[in-house]
């Protein structure tokens, strides 16, 4: 259990081989071996949605994962969904703009769950938006500015669903 | 959301002044903010860039070299002797460095109660000063060993390895009885010898009991507001580290309050404070959990000076529903006298709460003081006790006397149905109006410049209230429907001046290069502090807000502060940041008028230019005066203070008021007993504000953790004294599934103190909860249920229909 083995992942873009126990989880391993400490992790039991991170695409709790799960995966956290040019991405400026976040604990978790939100529904209902962010919590913002972010960031998803 | 921003009121101003003495006032530093380029404006926040991209620094993100990560133990028991703790097994695992246990940790008496009790509380009891349980345990979750390891990982292996012996003892679980069962000799802390943490009753008042007697109504009602919890989305956390050869502390904790974790550091220690350095990067909320030093952190602090090495603990959210401080449950009995127009005469109540083992700080009677809010009435009385338990202890949350709010709204709404008048028209009837002001309450405290009717009135229209009481009777006469509606008004003592509180410091410097420094006090933890005393400091010395940066958290390089919280930052830090940019300003004109030829009284600085009033074509800019001060000083006349910087005391004259109200409406699903609300308007005064989307994050905020308190928020115990909601799927947060778009009115009416500004940060939390109770009681009224405990989720709504079915 304590012997450890090599995981070979790719985080924004930049390939890691980690030794890690089998039983370290990949929000861990995000946080201590790949330097992107923008997961954060406030329940460990998959309800709050700060540590989600895209994992081959896919939204996922990476609190919930072991890294060997994860083995050969893309992955992509907030860090990661910068313009290209390290100015802040479309989501990133819609938080910024729509006061979306105060402590901002959470705040990389929405952004990856609102990426993937509006990359697979880019023009949902009001009610399709708040059930589809229902699985992150955040207790500073009351989610006014949150749910007006992800409304003014939906346009930057509407043509081919990548912003 | 939408804002319906509105102009205060053609009031005639009061005539005269009352709180701070008329000398005092005079003496405070009177400030005008000449631009208003960035004051008042929706300014973007400064913070968001690093937040957004996940490039935050919390205090899990702090990694010392050598550094060593621990675990707690805890106890499994509300209350039990620890006969033995057998440590071995764990010791012997690799990677473990040491485990400590309750005899190892020795605190000086009183050490850890928090700077500012220790004046405003000086002699009370307080709760031994035990880091960790010694002998007994007395709370589910009380840590009884503490475990140092490699990695957190094999630091919970040695947790299986420890091997506790208890003799169970019957806890004492509910506060109602606790009393009692000191009496019996049953106590939470033997040390004590009572079970009652705090106890005031003022003296019986002989004219009230006769106001009462000859009132036209007298109403009593019971109301509880149930235990729930802050949660900041980022748990505790500290990584300390003691240097031995540098006789150097230096701690990195998530805390709302960095210079108080100095002060604490070092008198536990027996350190001198020069000896302790606090730092604080960005911290994930704290809703008041984190204003002072709880047991863990102060076990923490120990064990590393202990070892000489770092040391990481960071809460996970298990321990911090089980064992962090939490939040409120408390009881009244209230009593309005009312006369037969309904005026209120007189108001009482009898208070109790629970303080749990190891609370921090009684909210009862700053509550009493209260209980007559924003309405006239001739007398009040009150008494307040708050009792130790075998549960969690009590800590300050977000407007943490809220239960005067509660008990006041839900009272009114009561015996509005009981006489049979609307409850707006009550509040129309009894609440302070300007020519009123200042009023000063049945005990003691003065309103100076409220606008509670205003805010009211507001709020009123903005949810066409009168409309929606149509609507109400129509959907239940024709379909059924139980609609509800529900007013939370009150006024609140916002930056209070007491003790430690009263002051902050900020200085402000230019650099070499002609751009500004400000350091501050503060302990942010989401109130956007960079940006907003950005403002403030940019328009006073008349610059881009881009060229001033913010620095505080890091008790090296700051002014002494009293921590953020209570309301206290636009006032007061916002009083200190001013009053240094302009002693900053007045010594920039002086070397400006110097190398410009002219009279320092003349000069002007406009976007980073200074030149001489009226003539705009010769200006030098900020860096020419920097580049003369610091490069050039010996071309300078050497009476001229060449020193660009400045560091300021504020004594902030008086504690101002805040004021809002908060109406929202509700349909009960009777099938399910779930409550939606349909719609939440607030209307506010804080003063001044310096940034609106600031201010509309702080309300909304703060209503939403109002709307968890009442509708799905509970931290339950078992009988026995066991926590049930260990986990954020049995303790339910509100989600953006739940709550509304809400709509946000706003009322500017200047306080007497600096800049104008009142303080804002917590008054979402006290209006949200009686107001969406009283929405829920409102439309379980059509069908004649009554409800007076928090919370209402599903089950006590049922409850309340079930009670008058069939």
């Amino acid at each position: 259990m304590n012997e450890e083995v090599t995981v070979s992942i790719t985080v924004n873009g930049d390939r890691h081989r980690v030794r890690v126990e089998p039983r370290k989880t990949l929000a861990d391993t995000l946080r201590e071996d790949c330097v992107t400490t923008g997961v954060h992790l406030a329940c460990e039991h998959g309800v709050c949605g700060a540590c989600t991170v895209l994992l081959n695409g896919e939204a996922v709790r990476s609190c919930l994962m072991f890294a060997v799960q994860a083995d050969g995966a893309d992955i992509v956290t907030a860090e990661g969904l910068t313009n290209p040019d390290g100015s802040l991405g479309p989501v990133q400026e819609a938080f910024r703009a729509c006061h979306g976040l105060q402590c901002g604990f959470c705040t990389p978790g929405f952004v990856v769950s609102v990426t993937a939100f509006l990359r697979d529904n880019p023009a949902p209902t009001d009610d399709e938006l708040r059930d589809g962010l229902s699985g992150n919590l955040c207790r500073c913002t009351g989610y006014q500015g949150i749910i007006a972010a992800a409304r003014a960031a939906a346009p930057h998803f509407a043509k081919d669903g990548a912003p | 959301m939408s804002v319906s921003d509105h102009t205060a009121p053609d009031h005639t101003a009061p005539d005269h002044t009352v709180g701070p003495s008329p000398e005092h006032l005079a003496a405070a530093p009177k400030f005008e903010n000449k631009s208003g380029r960035f004051v008042g404006q929706k300014v973007l926040r400064k913070e968001d860039a690093r937040l957004v991209t996940g490039h935050g620094t919390y205090v899990d993100d702090v990694v010392l070299p050598g550094m060593l990560h621990a675990h707690f133990v805890r106890s499994d028991y509300p209350r039990a002797r620890i006969l033995s703790i057998d440590t071995s097994a764990a010791l012997a695992l690799d990677g473990v460095t040491a485990v400590f246990v309750g005899d190892d940790f020795a605190v000086p008496a009183g050490a850890m109660v928090p700077s500012v009790m220790q004046v405003i509380a000086a002699g009370a009891p307080t709760p031994p000063d035990l880091p960790i349980a010694r002998g007994d345990v007395r709370y589910v979750g009380d840590p009884v060993a503490v475990i140092v390891a490699r990695s957190r990982y094999i630091a919970e292996d040695a947790a299986e390895l420890i091997v506790i012996d208890y003799e169970p003892l019957t806890p004492i679980v509910d506060y109602l009885t606790a009393a009692a069962d000191g009496e019996r000799g049953e106590f939470v802390h033997h040390e004590l010898g009572t079970n009652i943490g705090a106890t005031i009753t003022i003296p019986v008042d002989d004219h009230l009991q006769g106001v009462i007697d000859g009132a036209a109504h007298r109403i009593t009602a019971t109301f509880e507001q149930h235990r729930h919890t802050n949660v900041p989305m980022e748990t505790r956390g500290v990584v300390a580290s003691w240097d031995r050869y540098a006789q150097q502390l230096t701690v990195h904790m998530s805390s709302q309050n960095p210079h108080e974790v100095r002060r604490r550091c070092a008198q536990i220690l027996g350190l001198d404070e020069t000896q302790v350095r606090a730092v604080q990067q960005d911290v994930g909320g704290g809703f008041g959990q984190k204003m002072f030093m709880m047991r863990e952190e102060v076990a923490i602090v120990i064990v590393a000076h202990l070892l000489g090495r770092p040391v990481k603990w960071i809460e996970d959210r298990r321990e911090n529903l089980v064992a962090a401080n939490i939040a409120r449950l408390e009881r009244g009995t209230v009593t309005f006298a009312l006369d037969a127009d309904a005026h209120l005469l007189a108001a009482q109540m009898d208070h109790i709460e629970d303080y749990g083992a190891f609370g921090v700080g009684a909210a009862g009677a700053m509550a009493c003081l209260l209980l007559t809010g924003p309405y006239k009435a001739q007398r009040s009385s009150w008494s307040t006790a708050a009792l130790h338990t075998n549960t969690v202890g009590r800590a300050a949350y977000r407007g943490p006397w809220n239960f005067e709010s509660v008990a006041r709204e839900q009272m009114v709404d009561h015996v509005s149905r009981m006489i049979g008048i609307d409850p707006l028209e009550w509040r129309r009837r009894n609440v302070i109006k300007w020519p009123d002001l200042p009023y000063t309450n049945p005990m003691g405290m003065t309103y100076d410049i409220v606008t509670p009717s205003e805010c009211l009135e507001q709020a009123a229209a903005m949810i066409d209230y009168d409309a929606f009481r149509v609507e109400q009777q129509r959907a239940h006469a024709d379909q059924g429907r139980l609609l509800g509606i529900g007013i939370g008004l009150y006024v609140e003592p916002s930056a209070t001046n007491m003790a430690t509180f009263h002051t902050e410091g900020a200085t402000v410097r230019v650099s070499t290069g002609g751009s500004v420094d400000v350091y501050l006090g503060t302990g942010s933890h989401g109130q956007s502090i960079e940006t907003t005393m950005a403002q403030l400091v940019a328009d006073e010395l008349g610059v881009d807000i881009d060229i001033v940066t913010v620095h505080q958290g890091d008790t090296a390089q700051t002014p002494f502060g009293a921590g953020t919280g209570g309301s206290r930052t636009a006032n007061i830090v916002g009083g200190a940041a001013v009053a240094a940019a302009q002693a900053v300003r007045a010594k920039v004109c002086q070397i400006a008028a110097h190398l410009l030829e002219a009279n320092a009284a003349d000069l002007d600085i406009d976007e980073g230019r200074i030149g001489v009033r009226g003539t705009p074509s010769r200006t030098i800019s900020l860096a020419d005066v920097a580049r003369a001060a610091y490069d050039g000083p010996q071309a300078l006349p050497v009476e001229l203070d060449v020193a660009l910087e400045s560091t300021i005391r504020y004594r902030h004259p008086e504690t101002t008021w805040s004021n809002a109200c908060h109406i929202c409406t509700v349909e009960i699903d009777k099938g399910t007993g779930a409550v939606k609300i349909v719609r939440y308007v607030v209307s506010e005064d804080c003063g001044k504000m310096i940034n609106p989307n600031v201010v509309n994050g702080q309300v909304a905020g703060g209503v939403v953790q109002g709307i968890g308190a009442v509708l799905y928020e509970h931290l339950q115990y078992s009988p026995e004294g066991v926590p049930l909601t260990t986990t954020f799927m049995d303790y339910l947060l509100p989600t953006a599934a739940e709550v509304p778009d809400l709509e946000i009115g706003h009322i500017e009416t200047p306080s007497n103190t600096a800049g104008g500004f009142k303080g804002m940060g917590e008054g979402g939390a006290i209006g949200a909860p009686p107001c969406v109770f009283n929405a829920v009681a409102d439309a379980l009224a059509l069908v004649g249920a009554t409800v007076f405990d928090q919370p209402l989720g599903p089950r006590q709504v049922l409850d309340a229909l079930a009670s008058v079915a069939g």
